[in-house]
């Protein structure tokens, strides 16, 4: 009965109140979609530094058919020029720089293309012959990349040596950006947000005010004055939390799934589905900002 | 029923105190009627007893519990033992007659089955039989009074608070909600009545107690009134 009850109330708040309500919707729907794509910009970093982090070592690659570097002239890596090179990178005078040295053949080059690419189109259309061979050299010090690269870039069989550190944080500090100015933006439409719910609560309280006199007059409870208020707030903010993971959604299937990863076909992307673990946290961000603020509202302008 | 021990309200420093070290019993089943002209403290004493303000010196009892020491979760609790009845009825426009009642029970969380039984019932102790689905502004004052003591009364408080209910209303309404009210005292309900109307205390002969800036000035056990002369004539 008194669930009954305080439903019928939300529901004649709602109606009294509808266009300061759907407001409310509105603002917290461009709030969290902002929140979100932050999120989203965050989750892209973390899809590609999970797989490259750890991996960022200097990759000496070894030559293949269409190498086209004058050490690669004459052609594909052969098994001595291979054998050179990785007696040299354990020798004694590299042993203060290299930490471990992997080999990684055209094969397991091609194995870690997929996984990295399983979201790109690009994987069916690879052979492991098209990939190079490569020397995996994690060293002691990072920094010291250099040495690497003078003393093996111009052997015979090496087509390059490439540290991708530089290459991969350059698109991290882009991104970060990105998100940086998405999570501002969402700062000052949530400030919006929480304003509009106190000032609807503000206006849905004055104009309930003869009912919660009444209410409190006759002994209802606290819960049952002001749960109709607060879940007024909440529910319209959940409808914007909604709103705003449909649209993240939708965005990331046209954008990333749609367009992105075919035209980027050698970088790795999140999925449309990774979109919706976004979801609860946006609710549940939605119900508590609406929740607290309308709290927060009603202790001023609703006697209990 | 209702103790004042020596109550001081004061609203702010510098005015003089609304009530001014006023001791008072209400026992149970009594009819009391509270006069004195505006301004005198009889809103306050209502105000007090339902815990809506703190008593500056002094404590309020109620039914044996001193309610400052009430705490703020269990007021609704002290007000659901205490019906209120207003000079502007405060009826809500928008709902039925019966609607109206049934709300002081919805609220504290009543079944659908009991209200359909109560409402009813207490519909005709006000004397209000047939007009369940009226809308307020169909009715008369008076019957829209009827309403709001049916609202206050439907939860069986035991004490029934009236703060200038016949204000609004002609003086053979009044009468009609006079008869009520203390039908409902002799249903056990105490009745404690603001009022400054001296024909309708003079009828009724109860207790009679007057309030002049905040002090009892008298206490008579079947008093009269004869209005802000204040002169006593028993």
């Amino acid at each position: 009965m008194r669930l009954a009850f305080i439903l019928s109330e939300i529901g004649s708040g709602i109606r009294r109140n509808l266009s300061m309500v759907t407001s409310v919707i509105l603002v917290t729907f461009i709030s969290l979609t902002f929140v979100g794509a932050a999120g989203l910009f965050q989750l892209q970093i973390g899809q590609m530094k999970g797989y490259w982090y750890d991996r960022v070592q200097v990759t000496i690659y070894l030559c293949v058919d269409n190498s086209s570097e004058a050490s690669c002239a004459t052609g594909p890596v052969t098994e001595d020029q291979r054998a050179a090179i990785e007696a040299t990178l354990e020798s004694e005078q590299f042993a203060q720089y290299v930490d471990t040295v992997t080999y990684e053949s055209q094969e397991e080059a091609l194995g870690h293309f997929r996984d990295q690419f399983a979201n790109s189109p690009i994987v069916d259309s690879v052979t492991a012959d098209q990939l190079p061979e490569s020397f995996r050299v994690s060293l002691v010090d990072a920094e010291k990349y250099e040495v690497i690269d003078e003393a093996f870039s111009s052997e015979p069989g090496v087509d390059a040596v490439s540290d991708q550190r530089d290459f991969l944080e350059a698109i991290f500090r882009y991104m970060n950006w990105a998100s940086v100015v998405s999570l501002v933006i969402a700062g000052v439409m949530t400030f919006c947000a929480i304003l509009l719910i106190a000032t609807t609560i503000r206006l849905s309280a004055f104009s309930r005010r003869r009912e919660t006199g009444i209410m409190r007059l006759v002994g209802a409870s606290k819960a049952v004055i002001q749960l109709p208020f607060v879940l007024e707030g909440v529910i319209a903010a959940v409808i914007g939390a909604v709103l705003a993971s449909a649209t993240l959604w939708g965005a990331s299937k046209f954008l990333i799934d749609g367009w992105l990863v075919k035209t980027f076909p050698q970088t790795a992307f999140i999925s449309s589905q990774q979109v919706l673990i976004l979801v609860p946290a946006l609710i549940l961000l939605g119900a508590v900002l609406a929740g607290l603020s309308s709290l927060l509202t009603l202790r001023r302008y609703v006697k209990v | 029923m209702i103790r004042f021990d020596n109550v001081t309200k004061t609203y702010d420093q510098q005015s003089h105190p609304a009530l001014d070290a006023v001791s008072l019993d209400v026992d149970r089943g009594e009819f009391v009627f509270l006069v004195g002209a505006s301004g005198s403290g009889k809103s306050t004493f209502i105000r007090l007893v339902l815990k809506e303000d703190r008593a500056s010196r002094g404590a309020v009892y109620v039914a044996g519990q001193n309610v400052a020491n009430i705490p703020s979760w269990r007021v609704p609790r002290l007000r659901r033992g205490i019906g209120v009845v207003f000079q502007d009825f405060r009826l809500l426009p928008n709902k039925t007659v019966f609607a109206n009642v049934a709300f002081a029970m919805q609220v504290i969380g009543r079944s659908r089955a009991v209200i359909r039984e109560t409402v009813p019932d207490v519909l005709a102790t006000v004397g209000l039989e047939g007009k369940n689905n009226r809308m307020p502004h169909e009715l008369s004052g008076g019957e829209q009074q009827r309403v709001a003591i049916a609202r206050a009364i439907v939860n069986r408080p035991g004490i029934l608070l009236a703060d200038e209910p016949t204000g609004n209303l002609d003086p053979t309404t009044s009468m009609g909600i006079m008869k009520v009210l203390d039908r409902i005292n002799q249903n056990g309900t105490t009745v404690v009545m603001a009022t400054h109307d001296d024909d309708i205390v003079n009828t009724m002969r109860k207790r009679v107690v007057e309030l002049r800036s905040g002090s009892v000035v008298r206490d008579d056990a079947q008093g009269i009134y004869v209005g802000d002369a204040g002169a006593v004539v028993e």
